[in-house]
């Protein structure tokens, strides 16, 4: 074996064992820590990892498994039909989350959760109880609940919703990892114990807390929740070792594994110590006091050096994609898609109509309607049996409401002198258009071109703040590679298209393109490219508005405009204002 | 009923602080809208200020709330009624305000209320089940994630809202009630921007951030951690603090209306409105409620400008037009026009 595969093997048994501790901090304490995220798809080793996690679980606590596309009464609770027809009264039938109550959820292809499940499922992990106030029933059960999510996201945009990701407490990957060699053998009797004794661990001495926060910070994590969630990892950690108080070494590991994958930022160390300490693992102790309380600066240090020591390799990429932008790349994702299906979209309320196939019926409502009648109906029916008489004009069917959400895509000339105008005149359009965009369920998106390529400055995102923050920074100069940014906004457009939302390209440029796809210079060849480029675009039937800014508009703007089957408009001055009417116009 | 963090624990967050206590002081404000990042304790806030809240009386068995001192003439529950029979079971009794949670998932027929659905199948009866919108009569309407619960929903909450009265028109059912309350809505940014039109009908709008100092956020692990080791004695320890702030609405609402507010600083808080271009007359009266009602707060008898320079930006950042070209923030801009008409 090779060095450089030794070092891999070494590497991965390590992230192995820590995938373990997770687990094992997790079974201590499951309502505390929020839950595990785990990005892998259906594979042994994630079998082998969560038949250990489920080893150690307190003994007879639930372990429900919750479909991504979980309805609201059977996630929160409903009415039980049948029960209820049978008694004549209500009978509620409670959800999946006050059935796990002192339990596990397990979400499988958690990336696909709504930020309406996902909402959910955050304010019961924060409030430990759910609230039910649907169909008549209206109570409060106890719902103390910690998640296991699998993230089976393909590509890095498809992440797990935010507002869950940050309340779980340890996000694992098991990207190449391979399964043999591994071993879970975990002790539950371990585990019981230290569930015992989670309780009865001292207060957390100042100087951790001040660890964790201010490691939080260098890191360029915002949020509170994180150091919060470190905390009790470090208090997991203690019990889970046998003790009553928490020590350095508890403290390096809960941010190595609550901080670290949640790190924003790399800052240079201090020191000319850029390489990351390897002595920075839980297993050697930390040097000389162990049994003293840590001086504050010295626990400072460490927990930063285990925090550096555990930063996933791709940070660095994550960070110069979305340079300027200060959120996470999990909040790439925004609100979600919403798709269009017959039974699937915003509850738009419901009405009478026959049930024909896909509709769904209002079981409550149904029963409303159908309530006033049952004396006269039941003296009608003469064979003595008492049951509730429904007749198929009570019926009430939900109705969906699937949101018309359409992206406008500008594609912005950002080569030579005008370049920094136009680009300016763009972004107060993009930020006009979100300003509205609530109502208009419309989302932005930001393409530049110029010099070799073209660069995605703001993904599809319906945030004005997001869009604020991207577009604080913009590059112009250079030659004009009309084609590249052609093909980029068509890639975009029909991204968009495949989520159900209708895409708008909006190009601002003057048709002058100079630079070709390969990146070579010449008029000819690069006019002749874009034009090649716009009737892809108008075989694609992608709606299109083609803005031309020169100053003296000349002909290759309109002839592309044509090539596209674009609307164009000559605006030599770009307004903000007058860009968002007419799109406001074009919109589908 | 998990305990409750309280709400003088809260570190920090001086201005969604003072935008509930003037929203309690005075319910006419219309509502406040906290928006922010996420685990600044929006929503720890505004369920902790229930227990502020002085308590109120109320009829015994009125599920409408009614005030033992001007019962409803239409109560559904009969408090309005005339003669004999209704007035013995007329007890008053003292209840906690209600903060009424509004959770994500509620449907229509829970929040407005509904037929009663056992009565009406075991008895054959039509009743009337009344919904969140009767219980948080006379008392707040909490909705978290504003921008994730459903448009119809929220229409309707604001509609009730401003008007004072639910009316249900449904299943054969016709019935109106009173349901005055403020309306608390709280979200996140990241999640979408809130439609313009129902942002400016919020009578204070906060911008909540996590705090940047590095002793405020030890501050804030240490409590929440204090509180989640044991919740009871924390609560004890903070409970002289949390009734002093309770005292501090009691009195705040006695004084209310012996506040003065003169006439040269009406004509202050005209021009900065007018300087900020924020939306006509509601905007005005917005500002000088607020202004007034953090006058009572602070125990002053008449509203001064540091009144106003304080809740300016409560009042009238929603309010602005949208500049897309003016990169600062809407607050900023407030504080702008705040220093130039009132002076630095």
């Amino acid at each position: 074996m090779n060095g450089a595969a030794m070092a891999q093997t070494t590497q991965a048994g390590s992230r192995w064992d820590d995938a373990l501790l997770a687990a094992q901090l997790f079974a201590v304490d499951p309502a505390g820590l929020g839950g595990i995220a785990l990005r892998a798809g259906p594979s042994p080793i994630r079998d082998l990892w969560l038949d250990a996690l489920r080893g150690i679980l307190a003994p007879g606590a639930p372990l429900r498994r919750m479909p991504c596309g979980i309805a609201d009464d059977r996630l929160l609770g409903g009415i039980d039909l049948a029960q209820t027809l049978k008694a004549g009264g209500t009978i509620v039938q409670n959800g999946l989350l006050a059935q796990a109550d002192g339990g596990i959820v397990l979400i499988a292809m958690a990336e696909r959760l709504s930020a309406q499940t996902a909402a959910r499922l955050a304010a019961v992990l924060d409030q430990r109880e759910v609230r039910v106030e649907r169909e008549g029933i209206s109570r409060c059960l106890p719902a103390t609940i910690g998640i296991v999510a699998f993230d089976e996201g393909a590509d890095p945009d498809e992440q797990l919703p935010a507002a869950l990701a940050e309340r779980l407490a340890f996000h694992l990957d098991f990207d190449g990892f391979g399964v043999r060699g591994l071993k879970a053998d975990l002790s539950a009797a371990a585990l019981q114990g230290a569930r015992a004794r989670l309780g009865h661990v001292l207060p957390a001495a100042d100087e951790i807390l001040e660890a964790l926060v201010s490691a939080a910070s260098y890191f360029g994590i915002q949020s509170l929740v994180a150091p919060m969630l470190a905390l009790r990892a470090a208090r997991a950690a203690a019990a889970l070792a046998g003790r009553d108080y928490i020590t350095a070494e508890d403290v390096q590991l809960a941010a190595r594994l609550v901080l670290a994958p949640r790190a924003l930022v790399n800052p240079e160390p201090e020191e000319a110590e850029a390489a990351p300490e390897p002595n920075a693992s839980p297993q050697e102790p930390p040097p000389a006091n162990n049994d003293s309380q840590p001086d504050s600066e010295m626990l400072e240090d460490l927990v930063l050096a285990a925090v550096r020591a555990a930063l996933p390799p791709g940070l660095l990429d994550t960070l110069k994609k979305s340079a300027g932008d200060r959120s996470p790349p999990s909040r790439r994702k925004g609100t979600g898609a919403m798709q269009a299906t017959l039974s699937r979209g915003r509850p738009a309320g419901v009405r009478m109509g026959p049930m024909r196939s896909g509709a769904r019926l209002a079981l409550v409502e149904t029963l409303r309607a159908a309530a006033p009648w049952q004396r006269l109906r039941q003296a009608a029916n003469k064979n003595g049996v008492r049951r509730v008489e429904i007749r198929p004009e009570d019926f009430r069917i939900k109705t969906f409401a699937i949101p018309r959400e359409s992206t406008i895509i500008f594609c912005v000339d950002a080569s030579g002198s005008s370049a920094f105008h136009r680009l300016a005149e763009a972004k107060g359009a993009v930020e006009l258009l979100l300003g509205e965009a609530y109502a208009a369920r419309t989302y932005a998106a930001l393409i530049a071109f110029r010099g070799a390529g073209s660069d995605m400055l703001l993904p599809p995102s319906r945030s004005l703040a997001r869009a604020k923050a991207l577009l604080s920074m913009l590059p112009g100069g250079g030659g004009t590679p009309l084609a590249a940014g052609i093909d980029a906004a068509i890639l975009t457009a029909v991204a968009e298209r495949a989520k159900g939302r209708s895409p708008l390209i909006v190009f601002l440029t003057d048709g002058q393109a100079n630079i070709a796809r390969g990146g070579q210079a010449g008029r000819t060849a690069a006019f002749a490219e874009a034009m090649a480029a716009a009737a892809g675009m108008a075989m694609q039937r992608l709606a299109g508005i083609f803005v031309d800014t020169a100053q003296r508009p000349r002909e290759e703007g309109a002839k592309l405009a044509r090539a596209m089957g674009a609307r164009y408009l000559a605006l030599p001055y770009a307004q903000a204002g007058a860009m968002r009417d007419v799109i406001r116009a074009a919109m589908p | 009923m998990a305990d409750v963090f309280p709400f003088a624990a809260i570190v920090g967050q001086d201005e969604m602080k003072l935008a509930l206590l003037i929203a309690a002081a005075d319910r006419s404000i219309g509502g406040v809208m906290v928006f922010g990042d996420r685990g600044t304790g929006k929503s720890t806030a505004v369920r902790a200020l229930a227990s502020l809240l002085p308590a109120m009386r109320v009829i015994a068995n009125c599920r409408y709330h009614c005030d033992p001192k001007a019962p409803a003439p239409d109560c559904l529950d009969g408090c309005g009624k005339k003669g004999s029979t209704a007035k013995r079971t007329l007890r008053a009794i003292d209840i906690p305000v209600p903060v009424v949670d509004l959770p994500l998932g509620a449907t229509e027929d829970r929040v407005v209320g509904a037929l009663d659905l056992e009565r009406a199948l075991t008895r054959g009866e039509k009743g009337f089940e009344p919904g969140l919108l009767a219980r948080a009569h006379r008392g707040f309407l909490y909705i978290d994630e504003v921008n994730l619960l459903e448009d119809h929903l929220v229409d309707l909450l604001l509609d009730v809202a401003v008007s004072g009265e639910n009316i249900v028109e449904r299943e054969g059912l016709s019935v109106r009630h009173p349901a005055r309350f403020v309306l608390v809505g709280s979200g996140n940014p990241e999640e979408g921007e809130l439609r313009p039109q129902l942002l400016d009908r919020f009578g204070l709008s906060v911008e909540v951030r996590t705090p940047q100092d590095l002793a405020q956020r030890v501050e804030v692990l240490r409590r929440r951690d204090a509180f989640e080791r044991n919740p009871a004695q924390f609560n004890k320890s903070w409970a002289k603090k949390n009734a002093q702030t309770g005292a501090l609405i009691a009195a705040a609402r006695d004084r209310l209306d012996a506040i003065k507010v003169p006439d040269a600083m009406l004509e202050l808080m005209s021009r900065l409105c007018m300087k900020m271009g924020a939306d006509g007359l509601r905007g005005e009266l917005t500002l000088m409620r607020a202004a007034r009602a953090a006058a009572a707060l602070e125990g002053a008898t008449s509203v001064t400008p540091a009144q106003i320079k304080k809740v300016a930006p409560l009042a009238l950042r929603h309010r602005l037009r949208r500049n897309p070209l003016d990169e600062s923030g809407s607050t900023a801009r407030v504080e702008r026009a705040v220093s130039e008409v009132l002076g630095a």
